[in-house]
């Protein structure tokens, strides 16, 4: 682990409703549709009720309305259709980790002194491009001066973060084939989950529609023998396969915070915010190590430090599967298994609901969806839910649950948030 | 170096024009030799200013790479997608710093048998004047 600086909030900051739009594909809802329907499902979910107007400030992650939307300036937009105005609001930017990053400002707006009541959220409308344009929407994300210029995609970025660690270590595809299946049974039991299926389910259904259209039924042995297929499961950048990346989602999220010694006023289940950390990282022409990102590491070192705990006191932990790779390497970043351990640690289920170290319960990014402006903080609102006993036929059979983790990257480790969040 | 190459700005439209003329053209910082395959007006590790263009050999290894299907408007215009992937990833130089560079003279349908630290080279003919990525090929 990292060393770093101890550094304490001012005063303590506590998390005491959550909201979620549904996530999937939404032709004719846009970002301000999706936001209003995450806030309202935040109004129903806190015990006490809240009013826009009690709201006295708001953050707000999107990535790129810009581009997928031709809608610049967001924040205001949402703050008047949620009837916000005129509380300030600002939007955060930081690729996929934009509402990570809110939510971070959130907290250190409370903590302060200046504000009691902050709403922070993220909502992105991504389905209105066909995939390749969101392919460069995400591009845009990457250097667009030295990356870019090489035909570096995000999944191929992730790509190659794959092969270096499939040469360095014992990875192989069936490893990253498996993140994927695990998710999918997560994904299967969340309400809001953008695919709520398994992939046994998705290649049983693919056998029916051939059997219906009188086509040859393709004999898969099982859902890595379906994975495998490339009719089933193409390229999209080797070693990655469709199934290895999060899908393309509209959705939002939104999360009330208020200052801890007033949480009661709204539940009388807040959930703290133990530990905060962000860092930066750099390309990955110019990273560190090619298996690794560095900032992911300084993030959770600040965390734990602030938090005062380490890695094996984490529960239950959302990480940033953007790809299936992505969330192995999460899995060593953050110190839950030794740098090379983490394929075997979801070979050997430990990752699983069922394990000693599951990693998202919500699904993950890959069957919940990401809608990378929102999926920081719908990463906070499943490890609340996870704390509060509330996450359905999902929840952790776990009556010592007391600390969950989150962990937002936007780009290939240009930004990375952590947070820890703790029960009561 | 001549007085005209010395004269011109850190940007990524120099490195980018250099490419264009046949030069592969880095920036090394005089006070404690950190080389750098990216235009960079200050070095972003010891945070000295005192940077000069430091002529780069284009010799390489293949540390890491990835074999596209789905490629993004501008590769597809040159006919790349789901039934031409191309290779592109990051190469170790010579001279130590890492760059992203696509690799031709591979067999991207079959990534499988591109071997890892395979030697590349620079490929100055296969850098295209609109769209000037920088290209690296077998050795």
């Amino acid at each position: 682990m990292a060393t770093v600086r101890s550094r304490r909030l001012a005063r303590p900051v506590s998390i005491v409703g959550a909201g979620l739009s549904q996530f999937g594909a939404y032709p004719g809802k846009t970002s301000r549709d999706l936001f209003v329907e995450a806030f309202q499902d935040l109004q129903d979910t806190i015990d006490q009720g809240i009013s826009a107007q009690d709201i006295e400030a708001g953050y707000l992650g999107n990535y790129s309305a810009d581009l997928f939307e031709h809608q610049g300036h967001t924040a205001p937009i949402m703050a008047d259709w949620l009837g916000m105005t005129p509380t300030p609001i600002t939007r955060v930017e930081n690729a996929c980790a934009s509402s990570g990053s809110a939510l971070r400002e959130g907290v250190m707006a409370i903590a302060s002194g200046m504000y009691d009541v902050v709403l922070v959220g993220g909502v992105e409308k991504m389905t209105s491009l066909p995939t390749e344009g969101v392919t460069d929407v995400l591009a845009s994300a990457a250097d667009g001066l030295y990356e870019v210029p090489a035909g570096l995609t995000f999944p191929g970025i992730f790509g190659a973060i794959a092969k270096a660690h499939m040469d360095r270590y014992e990875t192989n595809l069936n490893h990253l084939l498996k993140v994927g299946i695990k998710n999918h049974e997560n994904g299967k039991l969340n309400p809001k989950a953008q695919f709520r299926q398994t992939v046994r389910d998705m290649m049983e259904r693919r056998r029916a529609r051939a059997e219906q259209r009188g086509e040859p039924v393709p004999e898969w042995d099982d859902e890595l023998d379906f994975l495998n297929d490339a009719r089933a499961n193409p390229w999209i950048a080797w070693p990655l396969r469709l199934y290895d990346c999060a899908p393309i989602t509209d959705g939002a999220s939104c999360v009330l915070l208020v200052a801890s010694d007033i949480a009661n006023q709204f539940t009388d289940r807040p959930v703290g915010v133990a530990g905060i950390g962000q860092a930066t990282g750099r390309p990955l022409h110019d990273a560190e190590e090619l298996t690794s990102l560095s900032a992911a590491k300084i993030a959770a070192a600040q965390a734990y430090e602030m938090a005062g705990i380490g890695p094996d006191d984490v529960g239950v932990a959302e990480v940033h599967d953007c790809f299936t790779i992505a969330e192995i390497v999460a899995s060593e970043d953050l110190g839950f298994f030794a740098p090379g351990e983490g394929p075997h640690a979801v070979d050997e289920g430990r990752t699983a609901r069922t394990g000693d170290r599951p990693i998202n319960t919500s699904g993950g990014l890959k069957s919940k969806g990401h809608p990378v402006g929102a999926s920081g903080v719908a990463q906070v609102i499943e490890v609340y839910k996870q704390l509060r006993g509330e996450a359905g036929e999902r929840q952790l059979d776990n009556p010592n649950l007391e600390f969950g983790l989150t962990h937002n990257v936007g780009g290939t480790g240009g930004t990375c948030v952590v947070n820890v969040l703790q029960r009561g | 170096m001549t007085t005209e190459t010395e004269s011109r700005p850190f940007t990524a439209a120099s490195f980018y024009a250099f490419l264009k003329e046949g030069r592969f053209m880095g920036v090394r910082c005089r006070e404690n030799g950190n080389i750098y395959a990216e235009a960079r007006p200050l070095d972003p590790v010891s945070h000295s200013r005192d940077m000069e263009w430091h002529e780069l050999s284009g010799r390489a290894t293949l540390s890491a790479f990835t074999c596209i299907s789905v490629a993004p408007a501008s590769l597809e215009a040159k006919g790349y997608g789901r039934n031409n992937p191309y290779c592109t990833g990051i190469v170790t130089l010579a001279e130590g710093p890492r760059i992203s560079a696509r690799i031709s003279g591979v067999d991207a349908a079959n990534p499988q048998n591109i071997p890892v630290n395979l030697a590349v080279t620079l490929a100055f003919d296969e850098i295209d004047g609109d769209d000037p990525g920088l290209v690296f090929r077998p050795a």
